[in-house]
């Protein structure tokens, strides 16, 4: 820990809030970092910093993993994905398990991988699972008009990209949490910068700030809320600047409402919200796999005792789901929190799961150093 | 998920570009910061630049992610 951390910490120690302040942060690299930093139990106990559905994989539902696998039950299909999508469980079985059954199922690093499998066999049916937040959603949109431009007929993509603004105010109206303060994502901002979540200080009195990833960041971005808190106002602060413009990359965001338009998507957890979903526009529906791949809907289910919808939603922690560390653990994973490395199961189950019960002890002992 | 980490770009081929990161040299896409020019730092996300960032806040970011990701394989 170096001398800024030590500051910062000290300082939210010695200007602690009048009341409890509930801090949500959207993304799992922040859940990561606040877990594996042990920040939560440096800051003062009414600082609770709540893990909200930051993490892509997390929020993909049961029904959207049944669907793409019906595809593969029904059509020769090569699919290329993220890693950590061959894990999320479906109904009856995850990607992985079809993978072992022989399908032809890729992981990839980049959607150009995809596209590039395609171009070189023509005789194959590919589909990208797209997933990801806004930081993601360019790199779909560069493919598919690539995809359309060289006129490319083997090519789909499988599309469960979701918006992270329309997300916050489904969790702002919802009465069973109450939320003071966002912690932003960073990279998500690198794409749509400040001025998206303006309705939630404008409309809402939420403070948001949009955070670096280290330590230091996130503290300052700890403290950056609770001086609007103090000061009673509410604006869209922007502390990682190192990378974050105001503006964001506006050609990036261009290019995402070129190729696709809004529409609802459903969040596992958060049920169906609207606006918060792309479809692709009329002119690409023809690399959509969900509309040329035709399959008889399964119904769909998520694993029983299975608390991910709460803790996606910051009502409880994962400590509090009865699964946790007994029958989900993150080698068989049972809920998507801890299937993702950035997960905030896989992240308690990791960092936190000493400080389980010693919150308070934790941090006298760093005072009292 | 989301991760992004900052690469130098070292040679571009129109839509491409070839960066170092973190030691090691890849190819990435660079269609969606039009402008950039060898020498210039990006912040990468799944083989594409998402934005352009000064020199010296990528040489301080890049020892964080390094850290992390090494973390992360073990």
């Amino acid at each position: 820990m170096n001398s800024k951390t030590r500051e910062l910490i000290l300082s939210l120690n010695n200007n602690k809030p009048a009341r409890k302040i509930n801090i949500m942060e959207v993304c799992g690299t922040h859940t990561m970092a606040i877990s594996r930093y042990g920040l939560r139990q440096l800051i003062p106990e009414n600082i609770n910093l709540i893990s909200g559905p930051g993490c892509p994989v997390c929020v993909t539902p049961a029904g959207d993993i049944d669907w793409i696998m019906e595809i593969m039950e029904q059509y020769e299909i090569s699919l290329f994905t993220f890693g950590d999508m061959l894990r999320v469980p479906g109904t009856r079985s995850s990607l992985y398990g079809k993978r072992s059954e022989g399908k032809d199922i890729n992981i990839c690093y980049s959607p150009s991988d995809a596209l590039d499998f395609a171009r070189k066999n023509p005789v194959k049916k590919v589909i990208f699972l797209a997933i990801g937040f806004e930081t993601t959603i360019p790199l779909t949109a560069v493919i598919v008009k690539r995809a359309y431009l060289e006129k490319i007929n083997n090519f789909y993509i499988f599309n469960t990209h979701k918006l992270i603004p329309e997300a916050l105010e489904l969790l702002v109206n919802d009465r069973e949490i109450k939320i003071d303060a966002f912690l932003c994502p960073g990279h998500v901002s690198v794409i749509i910068g400040s001025k998206p979540y303006g309705f939630l200080a404008k409309n809402y009195g939420i403070p948001c700030v949009i955070s670096g990833f280290e330590p230091e960041d996130i503290l300052q971005s700890i403290a950056m809320i609770l001086e609007q808190i103090k000061k009673e106002t509410a604006e869209i602060e922007i502390q990682y600047r190192r990378v974050v413009k105001e503006e964001g990359n506006p050609a990036a965001v261009r290019l995402i409402y070129e190729i696709f338009d809004k529409s609802d998507s459903t969040w596992r957890g958060l049920g169906n919200i609207s606006g918060s979903g792309l479809k692709l526009k009329d002119r690409f529906l023809k690399f959509d796999a969900g509309t040329q791949f035709p399959v008889k809907k399964i119904r769909s289910g998520e694993p029983a005792g299975c608390e991910c919808g709460n803790v996606l939603k910051g009502i409880k922690r994962p400590f509090e789901c009865r699964l946790f560390s007994k029958t989900c653990k993150p080698e068989s994973p049972v809920g998507t929190c801890m299937v993702s490395r950035e997960g905030s199961c896989a992240a308690y189950y990791k960092y936190e799961r000493k400080h389980k019960n010693i919150k308070s002890d934790t941090k006298n002992l760093y005072k009292n150093r | 998920m989301c991760l992004a980490i900052p690469a130098k770009i070292i040679k571009i081929n129109k839509k491409t570009a070839t960066v170092e990161t973190l030691g090691v040299k890849k190819e990435i896409d660079i269609s969606l910061v039009p402008g950039v020019r060898t020498g210039d730092f990006v912040i990468v996300h799944a083989g594409f630049a998402i934005q352009s960032i000064d020199k010296e806040d990528a040489v301080s970011i890049q020892n964080y992610w390094k850290e992390y990701l090494d973390e992360q394989q073990n």
